[in-house]
């Protein structure tokens, strides 16, 4: 079981009340699909996402960003046992969707370099050690029910 | 030898030329003694390190931020032979310093979300992307004549 903090508690749950999940989820999900171009062929029915700017305009992005990052936000009410309310997620990615579990963790430095980006010098170091801890933990319990 | 488009050379000098080496030092090399505090043994001259408050008065990690920040810009001016140009920090890093070439990818990281954190909307996706490469760049170089 992972510990957390009341510290980090704090800081997560404060943060992510700052959080705009629409704009952050679509930013987090361009960023993903073009700077690791190959988990585009997770995304097939996306249409066109050949360029930055194809990224950019393709309305089912900023829906699966929204998505991912609200699915994100509601580990945070179950901090103590994110493991076991994934393990319903990690048989989709698993079984379902047979996504390539390294690419949680790329998907988690990225949300972190996207809440950097977002607010800037409040991101400090303290903060930025508990959002990696947070998307470490995540990816991990999305990979926890593979087989 | 690495490839580079002109929009990726583009992207780095462009937002190189407003980094400041000494305060985008000091907040890359805090974030990598706090995100991952096992770096810390690699700076054992350094004195007082043992909390966030020592590490960002410590007027040592603030000169050593800037001296790597420096060479990250030497390594700009020559990106069409970064292993080259690496290759004598290459042997000391491996022959001197003893330092667990997975560290190099860590800084990166902490570099990324330095300059996330400072330039915010103006650190696009295919900024983020052509510094992603970047640093995996001069990770590889600096790794190179490990032995």
């Amino acid at each position: 079981m992972v510990h957390w903090e009341a510290t980090e508690r704090q800081t997560i749950t404060s943060f992510w009340g700052k959080v705009d999940l629409a704009a952050q989820g679509e930013n987090s999900l361009q960023r993903l699909l073009y700077v690791n171009p190959w988990c585009c062929r997770y995304f097939h029915k996306f249409g066109d996402l050949s360029t930055i700017s194809a990224i950019r305009k393709n309305s089912h992005v900023r829906a699966h960003g929204t998505k991912v990052l609200s699915a994100l936000g509601d580990c945070i009410p179950h901090l103590g046992d994110i493991k076991g309310h994934l393990a319903p997620l990690s048989k989709l990615h698993c079984e379902t969707l047979h996504v390539d579990p390294a690419n949680f963790y790329l998907l988690g430095k990225i949300i972190t370099i996207v809440l950097a980006s977002h607010f800037g010098a409040k991101f400090t170091p303290e903060v930025q050690a508990t959002f990696e801890k947070l998307v470490a933990v995540v990816a991990a319990a999305l990979s926890s029910q593979y087989h | 030898m690495v490839l580079w488009k002109p929009t990726e050379r583009q992207a780095v000098t462009s937002i190189w030329a407003k980094i400041d080496a000494e305060g985008h030092g000091q907040d890359t090399l805090e974030r990598l003694l706090i995100v991952y505090p096992w770096t810390r043994r690699y700076f054992d001259t350094f004195g007082d390190m043992s909390s966030s408050e020592a590490i960002h008065q410590n007027p040592k990690v603030r000169a050593h931020g800037k001296k790597v920040l420096s060479a990250i810009g030497e390594c700009i001016n020559r990106m069409d032979d970064i292993k080259g140009y690496l290759a004598p920090l290459s042997i000391l890093h491996s022959d001197t310093l003893h330092v667990d070439p997975e560290n190099f990818h860590l800084l990166g990281n902490c570099l990324i979300i330095a300059i996330a954190a400072s330039f915010g909307e103006a650190f696009t996706p295919d900024v983020e992307a052509a510094f992603h490469k970047l640093m995996a760049v001069i990770s590889a170089g600096l790794s190179r004549q490990y032995h």
